[in-house]
């Protein structure tokens, strides 16, 4: 499809017009038209790390799974274990095919005893959504509650601060002690033009930084979000678009769907083997994920730095050298690259032969006809300072 | 969008300047540096290396993408702007002063006449903004 008739197609979040008050530049992503940028992707991925940012990540979809066969149908359907959440918790998972690749990377939140949510990505809420329902052998109750709802994304040091003070709350109930990662609270509170509104607000994100993941009643998206902006203003708060959401989460090594995690590679290749539980009994891909195993990796996602000048970016294919000029066979590809603002170096994440996976080890990358001496590095490339 | 007197451009939004003789000075233009996004590198042709006019001479790379930068006339590269290697945000904030790209030796001057001037670049992008 052309571009002009991929953006007519295109959805839009309830913040479309919110955005476009902003002056941001948009782009269209995975059927939606949303904000690229605002005021520079540079200055908006340094603000989430120094400050705040508030990102608009309602294009993402919401699928709840219920009733009393939930648990044994999640246990089915995704790697991790489910049976280790309590209500108020959440965690990371994938939907695997038979054949051990990822259908999509998720976060699954217990709601309460017989209720759980998942978070999709947006560019896969229609495909898990169909998924989920044909693998449904056990009569689970399911619901596509992605037009339902919105989604805000608030990270930086100065997260808990401004969340602390819209919601009127002591700054303590909201301190890291209080309020851990991968736990979530239900608040009601009352919207700008919307009214009380019931919000799941958990401790999660996609930038590495300290935050938030605010699920709200569709309606009251736009609302939250001007109310937030002006409330988070004095803490240096700023809207963040997707191509600083991207720096970020690079920065970090979190795998993007499409690019470390795909359909067709093997889960295992692609770091993710914590998420997988096989103790905890039988789940689709299970198998093949063994076999895998057991023949051992053809492929592992690492980080690469490049040391000629240059970036290097998804798709470059990679070759083994024996001199560090001349390549010597294709090994391998980047998934995704570019140069990250804070690290201030050109990186990449790619897959390559467990053999050539050491750190240190040296690669060709092939870009626009020349090859740039590239270097396995430990991941990830940037991590927060965590003394509070 | 700021479009300065006494330069030239191409619709590919490359500027040039003529300075003394044959000799001209080339960098990209305010709408060119605003669609690309924060520059994070520029890659600089060579000094004695030959400009095609239409040819792409440069590159310059943002954090999404890397765009081509066209000779706007032929000639003979003379001169690189070495800050932009550490500095490539120069070619954000000043793209037609201290971020220019290249001096080029003219081999033809008179191309410069079938360049767009001031007036019929700013004509130009109000045509492609709507």
């Amino acid at each position: 499809m052309n571009a002009e008739a991929s953006a007519l197609t295109a959805r839009r979040t309830p913040l479309y017009e919110d955005h476009r008050q902003l002056g941001a530049k948009f782009t269209e992503f995975s059927g939606w038209t949303m904000p690229v940028l605002y005021s520079g992707i540079i200055d908006e991925h340094h603000n989430v790390r120094n400050l705040a940012g508030l990102f608009d990540v309602s294009h993402m979809g919401e699928i709840r799974v219920s009733g009393e066969h939930a648990l044994p149908f999640l246990q089915h359907l995704t790697t991790n274990d489910v049976s280790r959440l309590k209500v108020g918790e959440a965690q990371y998972s994938l939907l695997l095919n038979p054949d051990g690749g990822v259908i999509d990377d998720i976060i699954i939140y217990r709601l309460a005893a017989n209720d759980y949510l998942l978070c999709v990505n947006a560019g896969n809420a229609e495909k898990d959504w169909n998924w989920i329902q044909r693998s449904n052998t056990f009569g689970a109750k399911l619901e596509n509650l992605s037009d339902s709802y919105g989604q805000l994304a608030l990270q930086g040091p100065r997260a808990r601060e401004i969340l602390s003070r819209y919601l009127e709350q002591p700054a303590e109930e909201y301190s890291v002690e209080n309020f851990r990662p991968f736990t979530f609270r239900i608040i009601r509170h009352k919207v700008r033009d919307f009214g009380i509104a019931e919000m799941i607000v958990a401790c999660t994100g996609y930038t590495g930084e300290d935050g938030f993941e605010i699920f709200c009643p569709a309606g009251a998206t736009s609302g939250l979000w001007q109310e937030l902006l002006e409330v988070g203003a004095a803490s240096g708060l700023k809207s963040i678009g997707l191509g600083a959401r991207d720096t970020l989460r690079l920065e970090v090594c979190y795998p993007l769907h499409g690019h470390e995690l795909r359909d067709d590679l093997n889960a295992l290749w692609s770091a993710v083997g914590w998420v997988v539980k096989y103790d905890k009994g039988d789940f689709i891909g299970r198998d093949a994920l063994v076999k895998e195993k057991e023949r051992g990796l053809s492929k592992k996602l690492v980080g690469l730095e490049v040391l000629d000048r240059g970036i290097v970016r998804d798709g470059a294919k990679l070759f083994r050298t024996s001199d560090g000029e001349t390549p010597d066979g294709e090994v391998g590809w980047v998934s995704s690259g570019t140069k990250t603002p804070t690290v201030d170096k050109a990186v990449a994440l790619a897959f390559v032969p467990p053999e050539l996976s050491a750190l240190g080890t040296q690669l060709l990358a092939e870009v626009r006809g020349k090859f740039l001496k590239v270097a396995v590095v430990s991941r990830p490339f940037y991590q927060r300072n965590t003394k509070s | 969008m700021s479009v300065p007197s006494g330069y030239r451009f191409t619709r590919e939004h490359e500027w040039i300047k003529l300075e003394s003789g044959s000799r001209a000075r080339v960098g990209i233009t305010d709408y060119a540096q605003s669609e690309l996004g924060d520059v994070v590198f520029v890659e600089l042709p060579q000094v004695g290396k030959a400009a095609g006019k239409g040819s792409a001479f440069s590159s310059v790379e943002s954090v999404k993408a890397v765009s081509d930068v066209y000779a706007p006339v032929d000639g003979k590269v003379v001169e690189v702007n070495g800050a932009l290697s550490d500095s490539p945000q120069l070619l954000n904030q000043e793209p037609y002063t201290e971020g220019w790209m290249a001096v080029i030796e003219l081999s033809n001057p008179s191309q410069l006449e079938s360049l767009l001037d001031s007036d019929g670049y700013e004509k130009y992008l109000s045509e492609i903004s709507k």
